[in-house]
């Protein structure tokens, strides 16, 4: 159910930020259709991936406004300084506060929960012939990312080839 | 072609490269199909061996290498490494799902054993090391043409 209401959000956000005109609101657009892609991944039960999606998102965020802010942002910061000192401690102390009941929720070190794992490697060899674990579980268990990381791949060096290739083609009409 | 002067580096880099890019060649073609048995792999595998041909180019010059591997056989090896990964997938079906192990198993430390896991790492290596090759390749050409200018 919770997985439905963010698809929907995702596709609006989407819908809004391909015909939105200020590329600002847009770049914020694209920002949500990430953040409601990590919460989706979070109810799916893939932290990893969760957290690698937020700070991929962050990243392109900040580039990407980065890339905009220049031509389409009439930027004020003067006058504010009260409320961006009280904004940003706010949020600090929020972030302290839940980092650290959620710090305490870690296993010990070296007391790794590992209820996956630990059947991988018990059964990893067994059940795929393989006696290299690594490989066992890039190719047989977890297949599937692979394919994905091949896809990764042979994407971009698709586009290194178009981008790089010798006569580049020229403007229709020019 | 090779013992052109003009072209690539000194007569020392030459010598050496000579001798050792085979081993090189032949160093990745080893970790690609151990992958199973060893650490290692189709992707370390496939860039050792993406190494040996980048090394020929270095050392010989651009024509060297092309006249290896040219920029069209790059693309349709690379298109066939990863059709082949796919088709690997496919055939899992035959054993009920995507990406099912179908082949026999064999026995632990045996060069043929694994199943399908040493058809994927082939394949991989095919994939990657053919693409870090032809990124290399484009590159080398952008920069020729760019000097025409």
């Amino acid at each position: 159910m919770e997985l439905h209401i963010l698809l929907i959000f995702m596709i609006f956000a989407g819908i809004i930020a391909i015909e939105v005109r200020d590329l600002l609101s847009s770049v914020v657009a694209v920002g949500a259709v990430g953040f409601a892609l990590c919460l989706a991944f979070l109810i799916l039960k893939a932290p990893d991936l969760a957290i690698t999606q937020l700070v991929v998102e962050i990243l392109c965020l900040i580039i990407l406004i980065r890339a905009t802010i220049n031509r389409d942002l009439p930027l004020t910061i003067e006058g504010r300084w009260v409320f961006n000192t009280l904004a940003s401690i706010v949020f600090v102390a929020a972030f302290l506060f839940f980092a650290f009941h959620a710090l305490k929720e870690l296993p010990a070190f070296g007391e790794p929960i590992m209820e996956v794992a630990k059947k991988y490697l018990e059964e990893g060899a067994d059940k795929t012939g393989a006696v290299n674990l690594v490989t066992a579980v890039i190719l047989d268990f977890r297949a599937y990312d692979t394919l994905g990381e091949a896809t990764v791949l042979f994407t971009s060096v698709i586009g290194i080839m178009a981008i790089l290739r010798r006569p580049g083609r020229k403007k229709v009409g020019s | 072609m090779i013992d052109n002067p003009k072209t690539g580096m000194s007569l020392i880099v030459k010598t050496v490269t000579r001798l050792t890019v085979g081993l090189i060649l032949l160093f990745g073609i080893y970790i690609v199909l151990h992958g199973h048995l060893s650490p290692g792999g189709g992707f370390a595998g496939g860039v050792i061996i993406a190494l040996s041909f980048v090394h020929l180019m270095l050392a010989f010059g651009k024509d060297v290498a092309v006249s290896k591997i040219s920029k069209n056989l790059a693309s349709n090896l690379e298109s066939v490494g990863a059709l082949m990964f796919l088709s690997i997938a496919l055939i899992g079906y035959l054993g009920g799902s995507f990406f099912m192990n179908v082949l026999e198993k064999g026995k632990h430390f045996k060069l043929f054993s694994a199943g399908t896991i040493l058809l994927s790492n082939v394949a991989i290596s095919l994939k990657v090391g053919v693409g870090l090759f032809a990124i290399f390749l484009a590159l080398v050409i952008l920069e020729r043409s760019s000097k025409e200018k």
